[in-house]
């Protein structure tokens, strides 16, 4: 592995009753780039970052972060290892004020200035203004923004976002672009996404996963003319 | 801490001691047990309040706490404070012994799982009647109801201890509902999935709430034994895990002063109730059903809701 | 006695506690299967059978066989309405939602004893069984009676699995079992599957009572019994699968009848009790269920 890799996978494999969903899959994230995980539903694409997130177990295979074997570590210590996950469907605490769905996210990290933490996580989504907005009753697209912020709070060395974008309006994905822009070269950014006017102004790599297997990795040119990925996703 | 929430809270703990001041003797033994059982609300309310925990055998880490406490007075020459602190000490042992068990299962069977052993633990009290002499319980001395020097027999001491402890609970609920602690025990009950991910571990989280649960559970049962001078099977039954249940219900699950309030109403409802008639089941019935139906938020809960978010 | 014998007497009352307790049981594996709603209150339900099996044998004259007819007939119709109006009143209100509805069926326990205990009184009473012969071993006389309840147990849920399986009743609750949604959309009163489920569920652990009360006598506190050992059995059982539960039922009484008769049965009881809990916090499908609920 060399020094660039942030992340990487050998030969990862989870099956649900009997459906392949990531089979053998080889991965390699690197240090401070947007790379796009691509490919039609159901090609295993969630699975797989759950199975990076530490959602789920993975069957056999290895994963490897800065170096170090964390395929049997638990989610929420990966979490504070560094690798945070945003959820494709918004989660965050519907009862709970605004600040304190992020002060969660900050709070194990013991800042010297937590509070400062939170608001500065806020204003890079643009929501410093509804802190103490129950979290419940903000609109959609703020919710999703909620997420992220969450996610950033975390300070993670690897941001994983899935679908971030599903569901937004034109004038939210283009924020959307400049925060995760934002992200990078400090930390990593793993996207799966459908738009692909977004993934391919932002991604600087691009995975296409297909039956759970990787199809194709390289850069938006090459994917756009890789023939294989043409005949099984973008040329559906 | 914010001024008014202090206040909220001193408040509460100088009006307890302005009643038995004011109000007439008939009260006092009233309050000094409303108190006691108080404790063991706001214990219920660390786990199922704030937690999510819905426990259905809590009588357990209860009645640990008062055998410890008990049977410690009635067979040893120990002093009372070592008797009364194995009440907390059992209270929680027992709660995380359990609970490292049961908290691989969550709701129904959770529920389930702590009802069982709950039973099992009162069906040992019965089996061990030699010693602990089943339903019909043993009664402790004054000898051995001794705390510092303070007779615990005594009405009016009993009802200053029951209040200092009580006191000391609900500091204690209050310091855990507004630390950092608190915040992820609430994250957990609010949405467990999230909480993780954001770096928490749910199993220990809820071992830790659980085992605080259960020390203040186990608080109460060796107030009540030491106190009231007597333990006995009964009050380690299935109802003793429902009523913490119905006073945080009725009270407003997840607010510091909610057990204390629920406890006060549901003890002066069933007292008044029993001068119009003996069915004092009926009203403990009738209030679950009515509560869950119609009022989830309890008392606090819904005047938190609606007008004032700060109580903690 | 030698032990022979001894033994055979054991088998013989493991086998009544077994089809009391098959009967017990099913009705609330019913009530989890399809509804997924753990009744806190089946036990109650059973007590109430008893206590009105007494109310019929005092007030209906005639030949005890008669009377009994009548109160085999009569309780669990008025017990599976009292539980059709529980449903309607409070757990459709809840949405059936699994906490909520726990908490709602222990505050109708509690209802319920107390209801008992205003009306009956908190004095056991017994009730005259419908025949009365002894049966006579070569080593010990049997109460006949005992026999007729393993009779009828095994009549009634053989009736019972007729239904389920072979009746359009049946076809509809399992259709509701398998999804709600769906089987609202195919025009399926879900709501009135529920109430009649409830309802059977309630009425078989009524018809238990009833034929057991001539053996235990009718007390308000009765229902705790039966309850413990109903979740003990539906757990064992796998939750929710009926043959899991008559098997189970089958087992449990049996141990339990053979076990008290050689040892303590509180011992016996908190051994099950335990063993139960740890079945569920390792396998909380049960021991014999396949699929998680």
């Amino acid at each position: 592995m060399d020094s660039m890799t942030l992340l990487e996978t050998h030969d990862l494999t989870r099956h649900f009753d009997g459906i392949r969903a990531v089979d053998g899959v080889d991965l390699s994230l690197r240090q401070g780039e947007i790379h796009a995980l691509i490919g039609p539903n159901g090609a295993g694409k969630t699975t797989l970052v759950s199975l990076l997130s530490g959602r789920i177990r993975a069957q056999s295979g290895r994963i490897l972060f800065q170096g170090r074997d964390i395929t049997a570590m638990p989610a929420h210590r990966r979490v504070r290892l560094g690798i945070a996950y945003t959820f494709q469907i918004t989660q965050i605490y519907r009862a709970l004020t605004v600040f304190d769905n992020v002060a969660l996210a900050v709070q194990w990290q013991r800042p010297a200035n937590a509070a400062a933490m939170v608001m500065e996580a806020l204003e890079r989504v643009g929501l410093q203004a509804e802190r103490d907005a129950i979290a419940g009753t903000l609109s959609y697209g703020h919710q999703r923004l909620l997420e992220l912020a969450m996610g950033l709070a975390l300070n993670p060395r690897l941001l994983i976002l899935d679908e971030p974008t599903q569901g937004l309006a034109e004038s939210e994905i283009a924020r959307f672009d400049a925060i995760v822009r934002s992200v990078v070269p400090q930390a990593t950014v793993l996207l799966i996404e459908h738009n692909m006017d977004v993934v391919m102004r932002l991604a600087q790599r691009i995975t296409v996963l297909d039956l759970g297997r990787v199809l194709a990795t390289g850069t938006p040119e090459e994917i756009r003319a890789n023939r294989a990925v043409q005949a099984a996703y973008l040329g559906e | 801490m914010t001024a008014r929430i202090l206040w909220t809270h001193v408040g509460a703990l100088a009006a307890l001691l302005a009643a038995h001041v004011l109000l007439p003797a008939y009260h006092h033994g009233n309050l000094a047990r409303i108190m006691v059982l108080a404790i063991y609300a706001t214990g219920y309310n660390i786990a199922f309040g704030y937690t999510g925990l819905l426990s259905l055998g809590h009588a357990l880490f209860f009645g640990a706490g008062l055998y410890a406490a008990g049977l410690t007075a009635y067979y040893t020459g120990l002093p009372g404070w070592l008797a009364l602190l194995a009440g907390p000490v059992a209270g929680g042992a027992v709660a995380l012994a359990l609970g490292s068990f049961a908290l691989r299962t969550a709701g129904v069977a959770f529920m389930i799982v702590t009802l069982m052993f709950a039973q099992a633990f009162h069906l040992a009290i019965l089996y061990l009647g030699r010693w602990t002499r089943g339903d019909e319980g043993l009664v402790i001395a004054r000898a051995s109801r001794q705390l510092f020097g303070l007779d615990l027999a005594d009405g009016s001491v009993r009802f200053l201890v029951a209040w200092a402890l009580f006191a000391l609970t609900m500091v204690a609920a209050l310091i855990i509902a507004r630390s950092g602690l608190g915040r992820v025990m609430v994250a957990m009950r609010e949405n467990e999935e999230r909480s993780r991910m954001l770096g928490y571990d749910p199993y220990m989280t809820k071992l830790i709430a659980l085992g605080l649960s259960g020390a203040m559970s186990g608080l109460a049962g060796g107030a009540y034994a030491l106190l009231f001078g007597y333990v006995g099977a009964s009050l380690a039954s299935v109802q003793y895990s429902i009523l913490p249940l119905l006073y945080v219900l009725l009270g407003g699950a997840g607010t510091v002063l909610g057990p204390l309030i629920g406890t006060v109403a549901m003890f002066y409802l069933i007292d008044l109730a029993s001068n119009v008639t003996d069915a004092h089941q009926l009203v403990t019935g009738a209030a679950l059903v009515l509560l869950i139906l119609f009022a989830p938020r309890g008392i606090l809960g819904s005047i938190r809701d609606r007008f004032a978010r700060w109580i903690p | 006695m030698d032990f022979g014998p001894f033994l055979l007497l054991a088998v013989m009352e493991g086998l009544v506690s077994a089809a009391v307790l098959a009967l017990t049981a099913s009705g609330l594996s019913l009530v989890f299967g399809i509804m997924r709603v753990v009744n806190v209150a089946h036990g109650e339900f059973f007590m109430l059978g008893a206590v009105l099996a007494w109310f019929v044998s005092q007030f209906v004259p005639g030949p005890a066989a008669l009377s009994f007819a009548l109160a085999l007939i009569l309780c669990p119709l008025v017990v599976g309405l009292l539980a059709a109006i529980a449903d309607w009143a409070v757990l459709k209100r809840l949405n059936y939602e699994p906490e909520a509805t726990i908490v709602a069926t222990i505050g109708i326990l509690y209802i319920l004893q107390q209801a008992a205990l205003s009306l009956f009184g908190p004095d056991a009473r017994p009730v005259p069984a419908p025949v009365d012969f002894r049966v006579q071993l070569p080593w010990f006389g049997y109460a006949g009676y005992k026999l007729v309840v393993v009779a009828a147990a095994a009549m009634i849920l053989t009736l019972l699995w007729v239904v389920l399986s072979r009746s359009r009743a049946g076809l509809i609750m399992r259709a509701t079992q398998e999804d709600r949604d769906m089987a609202r959309a195919f025009g399926i009163n879900v709501d009135r599957v529920y109430a009649g489920v409830f309802a059977l569920g309630a009425a078989l652990a009524a018809m238990a009572a009833v034929l057991v009360v001539p053996i235990t006598q009718a007390h308000y506190l009765m229902g705790g019994d039966p309850l413990l050992l109903s979740f003990i059995t539906v757990i064992i059982g796998g939750l929710g699968s009926l043959r899991g539960t008559l098997i189970a039922a089958i087992v449990i009484g049996l141990t339990d009848g053979i076990v008290s008769t050689f040892f303590a049965p509180t011992l016996a009881r908190i051994v099950a009790t335990l063993a139960v809990a740890l079945i569920l916090v390792v396998r909380p499908q049960g021991l014999f269920g396949r699929t998680a609920p």
